[in-house]
């Protein structure tokens, strides 16, 4: 299996889908020439032309309508929001729209729509080009979300995406587009809603997505070091989200962290830590933990940045303190 | 120039929605309906004269006072009426109500509930048609008030960059819910801002429904021919307020009664008399004819049944 880019494993997805349906389209802004403000759209303009490959004004409040007005006649918006950050103009056709129309008018229609939006922080962005807000779009019925870590991943989840009949955010992350993993020539899907166990183990289970994946394996070999063997689960997708995949785990390691970049307060790791308190509470041998950035906006200073968000570090030194102090780990001694 | 029947079609389906509105407000009183509603009782004339100047293949998108436009391009009574009931049978299923409903078989993308919120929606219909070649045609109804939204810049001006099929057809009805069009905008017209963004622009009176007919087909051939979109401004009024509650505080009694002398079904039916287009005895029977479609309409409403609330959940996503 070649190894090749997360960022090459998502454009191989779009030429393919492209190439396949004629009615999957992109529409976003300097997505043509440019190609892309992080240059995942390169190429795309030569190969699909002016049709397919629409280079928008700047209105992103409009142009997730203009997307859905087109999926109502029969094509496939793939729709480039620059970062994710922007994607708070674009709320009201979102949430108001996208999400609700084929239940509010009675399953008549469906909106096969995919929004791309590249997310996180570490690149010293600042506070409104960096954030991941996804838990906020948990909590609103009626779309999908999938934020791949891997670029095999990216590819499957793509094209998955882009055949779905429904609204979906397809969240990047910025620091992954050049990370390598192995992605296979032949063709492949990966569905929704079913979680990849990263990393088989018995004594503690970690759960995050995305970029912060990275992050948790990098924590778990230092962990692996010191005896604690974690269990990593990549949930792949938020919304469906996979409860089952973590309650199994659960069931073996009796403790339960997530990880992730966004906001800690009403963040993915509180809706999950709810649903497992509600359905798997009696497997739980300690208190499940959070681990996400830092409820403030993502400042700029390097210095600043770097301890707004997890990292390896931090996730290893919080998961000692907080669930393996009190079993003769020589807390210190790991510290140093 | 249309003949005799269309005429008097036009005439009928301004008259089913005048009663059909007239009839949903006492149905509040009776608690048959549910919540709040927006009548479109005066507005009558925009909605039949645009839609006499599509076809069936052509589209619209509609607002959140959305019966008449429902009507006009020729939903089920039926079944709006079903919806408003929150039936099963309804439009949406008991799902949407009021003004959220869609029709795909007649071209309806639906009403909406978010001010301007159908503007991005008709214009990335536009562009779909585009897109697929087709020979098609999308009518945007939208109110004053939408045209202070950032949807409606940002929309006519990519439909106006892309050449986009669309004809943006905004309902001025003077009031944006109680605030009027001479506080909230700076120009007498609203249509001007059509300029800005290199798009043809149009007032007409919009209680003239030959008028409003007139201009649409005008834009409506222009957007076939791949010329882009057009801006109409019709001016109007709603005789009531703008939703059910509404005390209508902000206006004058001289004011509504001016308008009332103005109203585009009765000076239609003046016009069709004077230019012996309709015989006495065919208004009557049209006015018959009227009144046992919505008692039907309510008839079905009322023996349908409602969702099953196990089903509640039904419709969130799209399995395929």
């Amino acid at each position: 299996m070649p190894e090749i880019f997360y960022i090459k494993a998502l454009q191989d997805a779009l030429f393919e889908e492209m190439d396949r349906d004629e009615n999957v389209f992109m529409m976003g802004e300097d997505i043509g020439t440019y190609g892309g403000c992080f240059g995942v759209t390169r190429g795309l303009l030569d190969k699909f032309g002016e049709k397919r490959v629409i280079d928008t004004p700047m209105s992103e409040s409009s142009m997730v309508g203009w997307g859905i007005g087109s999926s109502l006649l029969g094509l496939r918006p793939i729709i480039e929001i620059m970062f994710m950050d922007f994607i708070t103009l674009c709320m009201d056709q979102i949430i108001n729209q996208a999400s609700k129309m084929r239940y509010i008018y009675g399953g008549a229609v469906k909106t096969p729509i995919v929004i791309r939006a590249p997310a996180g922080a570490g690149r010293r962005y600042g506070a409104s080009h960096s954030q991941s807000l996804e838990a906020m779009f948990m909590n609103i019925p009626g779309l999908k979300i999938v934020a791949p870590s891997t670029p095999y991943d990216v590819k499957g989840l793509m094209k998955s995406s882009i055949r779905d009949d429904n609204l979906v955010l397809f969240i990047e992350s910025k620091l992954l587009y050049w990370s390598k993993g192995g992605v296979p020539r032949e063709e492949y899907t990966v569905p929704f809603g079913k979680a990849n166990i990263i990393k088989d183990g018995s004594d503690i289970t970690i759960v995050s997505y995305s970029r912060m994946i990275n992050e948790c394996l990098k924590a778990s070999i230092e962990l692996e070091k010191k005896g604690i063997d974690c269990e990593i689960i990549d949930l792949r997708t938020l919304c469906p989200l996979d409860l089952d995949t973590i309650i199994k785990s659960i069931k073996k390691t009796g403790k339960l962290v997530v990880v992730e970049e966004g906001c800690k307060t009403s963040g993915v790791g509180a809706e999950i830590s709810a649903s497992i308190c509600e359905e798997a509470f009696e497997y739980l041998s300690s208190p499940i933990l959070r681990i996400a950035g830092l409820d403030i906006p993502i400042p700029y200073s390097p210095v600043l940045e770097d301890v707004t968000i997890p990292d390896y570090q931090k996730i290893r030194s919080i998961i000692i303190e907080k669930l393996f102090k009190d079993k003769k780990l020589q807390y210190k001694n790991i510290m140093n | 120039m249309d003949n005799k029947n269309e005429l008097i079609e036009y005439f009928r389906k301004m008259l089913l929605i005048r009663k059909f509105e007239s009839k949903i407000l006492s149905l509040f009183d009776e608690n048959k309906i549910f919540g709040t509603t927006h009548v479109y009782i005066g507005e009558e004339a925009v909605a039949v004269g645009a839609c006499s100047a599509i076809t069936k293949d052509d589209y619209i998108t509609s607002t959140h006072r959305g019966h008449g436009h429902f009507i006009a391009k020729g939903g089920d009574v039926k079944l709006v009426m079903a919806e408003l009931f929150g039936k099963e049978t309804g439009y949406s299923k008991g799902r949407g109500g009021t003004q959220h409903m869609s029709d795909m078989t007649i071209g309806h993308l639906g009403s909406n509930g978010i001010t301007a919120g159908g503007i991005p929606i008709a214009t990335g219909a536009g562009l779909a048609i585009k897109y697929k070649g087709f020979n098609r045609v999308v009518l945007c109804f939208f109110g004053d008030g939408a045209c202070n939204e950032g949807y409606f810049h940002e929309s006519l001006n990519f439909a106006s960059v892309m050449k986009l099929p669309v004809v943006f057809i905004c309902e001025n009805n003077l009031y944006a819910m109680s605030t009027p069009v001479d506080y909230a905008f700076p120009t007498k017209d609203i249509s001007c801002r059509g300029s800005s963004y290199n798009i043809d622009c149009n007032i007409v009176d919009g209680n003239d429904i030959l008028k409003v007919k007139e201009a649409v087909e005008c834009a409506v051939i222009k957007a076939k021919k791949g010329e882009g979109p057009t801006f109409i401004e019709c001016k109007t009024y709603r005789h009531f307020g703008h939703s059910r509650n509404d005390p209508k505080i902000y206006r004058s009694k001289e004011e509504e009664k001016l308008w009332l002398e103005n109203d585009p079904i009765i000076r239609f039916k003046d016009y069709l008399i004077k230019n012996k287009k309709i015989s006495k005895k065919r208004l009557e029977s049209i006015e018959k004819e009227v009144k046992i479609e919505i008692e039907n309409a309510i008839k079905y409403a009322d023996d349908c049944p409602f969702p099953d609330p196990k089903d509640v959940e039904k419709y969130l996503f799209y399995e395929s």
